[in-house]
């Protein structure tokens, strides 16, 4: 399947792959709406990695095909993506499905990438919404409760080309398909 | 500032701090140190005094919310002491040192390119559509011989001919002609255009691959400078023009068998009369072994070849350089375009030369003194009509190819110098320009925010060769286009029958001394 290899031979650490990232995991999709009015903010998905002098490389989940994370995962909230849930097609994609979430962390110690990461953020509890995740359910509407969700690289189901992929303007990242 | 000695600071970075996101792309590409993060506020800062105005931050800012604008220019209004006088003296006065500075001159000396305008077919000659028909731009470059001997073969044969010889139609009969007389070296270009000599060292290895592959992909050629071939560039070798200058840096049988051609470089429009300096932190692991010197050592070009002191002397490197390359590649010979261009062109070209590189004062560098850079030398259009003239006058204009440089910035140019006599152009400004550079004058600094003339690996990266070369080769693509264009307009289909066809060009604006050194009537003036 495609996925999003770097090349950190010409990844300048720039770190735009990160502000696309974020803006379109936010929910407006605009640059300045996702990082300054936002709640939650919304997180990157790939790590700019540095290291001084001269050395840069964005990293992001690999989807793994015997992944990790899918086997560390007791609530099965991480787990792969039999159909694209866009075009029906055949995907692949290892992803969250956060309503399942407790925040555990099981997935980000089990990936050998580091490319989990943890978001948690403080925010107002939807009571018995089904769609909460697990050891959230029944707080009580309009209560400021903690919640704790994986987060890692979807792959942008919204988009035909990733979006940090559109973004890095030395094409450090490209979308493919590897054997 | 505080604890600074006084400059007066060129450029004012202003921040619409209501879209600014603190994502602190524009701190990382800043390679002036002249924009920082504080945490304490969250906030973005500059100081103004490092801002070269190199336009590397509001490119690369997300929200567009840099602006960088010029500040300093209201000095008391004064024709005589304007900013360019009082910020010189400023700096000298402040180090003691030579003023330096990259890129070509940005005095206002007379761009005669702009004064210069080309024909067009109307009612008694038709216009070509370069769209539907034909139109060549293949150039040689090379000796042309004075006369040529063919042979008309008629078939049959004892021996059937190879293939490719000239032959006209199949079978019995048909008529093939070969030539007899036996042609110097020529270099074949795709496009008149090729890339100027820029060294490796001075241009990082990235910069170097990009021209290579662009120039491949394009059926030209790329120049490198003084700075040697990296062996990981060998495989572009025929594309390569690999250039021999007083250091010798790099030479070796090896550098001058893998290459397309070679250049001796004599002299470079940005400082004609001087040698070259790479500071020694430049001169990395790669750059030393390519340039054969030690690691660290200030890499010092001497002002003349120590061998060539004449016209004599310098038949006897142009043939040393022949007799190592077989007699198999042409010899070019590069000088910046002085006073007395038309004659010393004359010597070269009766020195054995087989192309004439002509720079001129607006020609860039990596490094030069200001004034030498802004005040020595003349316009290449000059020097290029008047190096043509001689040629022809002489009737050895056949000996040797004309390629011109310094300050083709677009297809005009290009159309105009070769209408002024100049087979193919080189260059190089414009090929920076279109990976990146804003020629912010900055590049004798190696810190370039653009990594092109930087070997800081951390820099360097920004140029992804592949991507630069990309870039290189749409460049190249879109002047051929206009080029054909152009000839097409003038009821031309090949670039040659333009070559040094002046009647094509007239001046405007320009006094009959200039005209007469241009060897061009001015507009309005009928065939
Ligand atoms: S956008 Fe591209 S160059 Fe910039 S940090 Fe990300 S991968 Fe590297
Ligand atoms: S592919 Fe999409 S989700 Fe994954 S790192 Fe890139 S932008 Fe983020
Ligand atoms: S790049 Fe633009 S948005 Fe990002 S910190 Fe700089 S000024 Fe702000
Ligand atoms: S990146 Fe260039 S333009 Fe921007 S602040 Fe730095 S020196 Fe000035
Ligand atoms: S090469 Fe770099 S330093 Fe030199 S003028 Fe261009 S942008 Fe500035």
């Amino acid at each position: 399947m495609k996925i999003v290899y770097p090349k950190e031979e010409v990844c300048m650490a720039c770190r735009l792959c990160e502000v696309a990232c974020i803006t379109e995991h936010s929910k407006s999709k605009d640059t300045l709406k996702a990082y300054k009015k936002e709640n939650p903010a919304p997180l990157s998905r790939t790590l700019v990695e540095e290291i001084f002098p001269g050395l840069s490389v964005s990293v992001m989940c690999r989807h793994c095909s015997d992944a990790p994370c899918i086997e560390a995962c007791f609530t099965s909230a991480m787990h792969r993506l039999a159909l694209s849930e866009v075009e029906g097609k055949p995907d692949g994609r290892v992803i969250v499905n956060e309503p399942k979430c407790v925040g555990c962390w099981m997935c980000i110690m089990a990936c050998p990438f580091g490319v989990i990461k943890r978001n948690q953020y403080i925010g107002e509890g939807q009571g018995d919404n089904p769609l909460n995740p697990p050891l959230l359910r029944g707080k009580g509407k309009g209560q400021e409760i903690k919640v704790k969700l994986s987060s890692k690289c979807d792959l942008c189901p919204d988009r035909s080309i990733p979006a940090c992929v559109e973004a890095c303007p030395n094409k450090a990242l490209v979308h493919e398909e590897r054997n | 500032m505080l604890y600074k000695t006084p400059t007066y600071y060129e450029f004012k970075v202003e921040r619409d701090d209501e879209r600014c996101i603190r994502c602190q792309v524009c701190v990382r590409q800043c390679s002036y140190n002249s924009t920082f993060y504080n945490a304490e506020e969250d906030r973005i800062f500059n100081i103004d005094a490092n801002c070269v105005g190199c336009h590397r931050c509001d490119t690369y800012c997300p929200t567009d919310c840099i602006t960088i604008k010029r500040v300093g220019e209201n000095f008391k209004e004064n024709a005589n002491w304007n900013s360019w006088a009082i910020r010189n003296i400023n700096k000298q006065a402040n180090t003691g040192g030579i003023l330096l500075t990259g890129m070509g001159s940005d005095r206002p000396h007379r761009i005669y390119w702009d004064h210069i305008v080309v024909d067009a077919s109307q009612v008694t000659n038709p216009s070509i559509d370069p769209l539907r028909e034909p139109m060549e731009l293949k150039t040689y470059l090379g000796r042309k011989p004075d006369s040529i001997e063919i042979e008309t073969l008629t078939r049959p044969h004892p021996n059937p001919l190879p293939k490719g010889e000239g032959v006209r139609g199949k079978g019995r009969g048909s008529e093939g002609i070969t030539l007899k007389t036996k042609l110097a070296p020529q270099i074949e270009l795709n496009i008149p255009i090729m890339f100027s000599a820029m060294s490796y060292g001075a241009i990082n290895f990235n910069v170097c691959e990009a021209l290579a592959m662009a120039a491949e992909k394009m059926g030209t050629y790329y120049n490198t400078g003084e700075g040697g071939l990296h062996k990981n560039l060998y495989k572009y070798g025929k594309n390569t023009i690999v250039q021999v200058a007083s250091g010798r840096f790099g030479v070796h049988l090896d550098y001058l068998g893998v290459s397309a051609a070679v250049e001796i470089k004599i002299g470079q429009g940005a400082k004609p009369g001087i040698g070259g300096h790479l500071p020694g932190e430049k001169v990395t692991e790669e750059v030393s072994k390519t340039r054969m010197i030690p690691v660290g050592s200030d890499a010092l070009s001497p002002a003349p070849h120590h061998d060539i002191y004449s016209i004599e002397d310098l038949r006897q490197l142009i043939y040393a350089l022949k007799e190592a390359t077989n007699y198999e590649k042409p010899v070019s010979v590069k000088i910046a375009a002085v006073h007395n261009a038309a004659a010393i062109a004359s010597g070269i070209v009766r020195a054995g030369a087989d192309i004439v590189a002509l720079d001129g004062i607006r020609g860039s560098t990596g490094a030069a003194p200001v004034m030498i850079r802004d005040s020595v030398g003349i316009p290449t259009e000059l020097a290029l009509a008047q190096v043509d003239q001689r040629l022809r006058d002489e009737g050895i204009r056949n000996w040797a190819s004309i390629v011109v440089a310094g300050g083709i910035r677009n297809s005009a140019d290009v159309v105009k110098a070769i209408a002024l006599g100049a087979d193919a152009v080189y260059i190089a400004t414009s090929a920076l320009v279109a990976i990146g550079c804003t020629v912010c004058q900055k590049c004798y600094l190696g810190k370039c925010a653009w990594g092109i003339t930087t070997n800081d690996p951390y820099l360097a990266r920004r140029q992804n060769p592949e991507l630069a070369a990309e870039k290189l080769v749409n460049l190249l693509t879109a002047w051929s286009r206009e080029i054909k264009e152009m000839l097409g307009g003038m009821g031309l289909n090949a670039i040659e029958s333009l070559r040094g066809n002046r009647e094509r060009l007239r001046g405007m604006g320009l006094s009959d001394r200039e005209l007469k050194i241009l060897g061009l009537k001015h507009a309005g003036e009928g065939m």
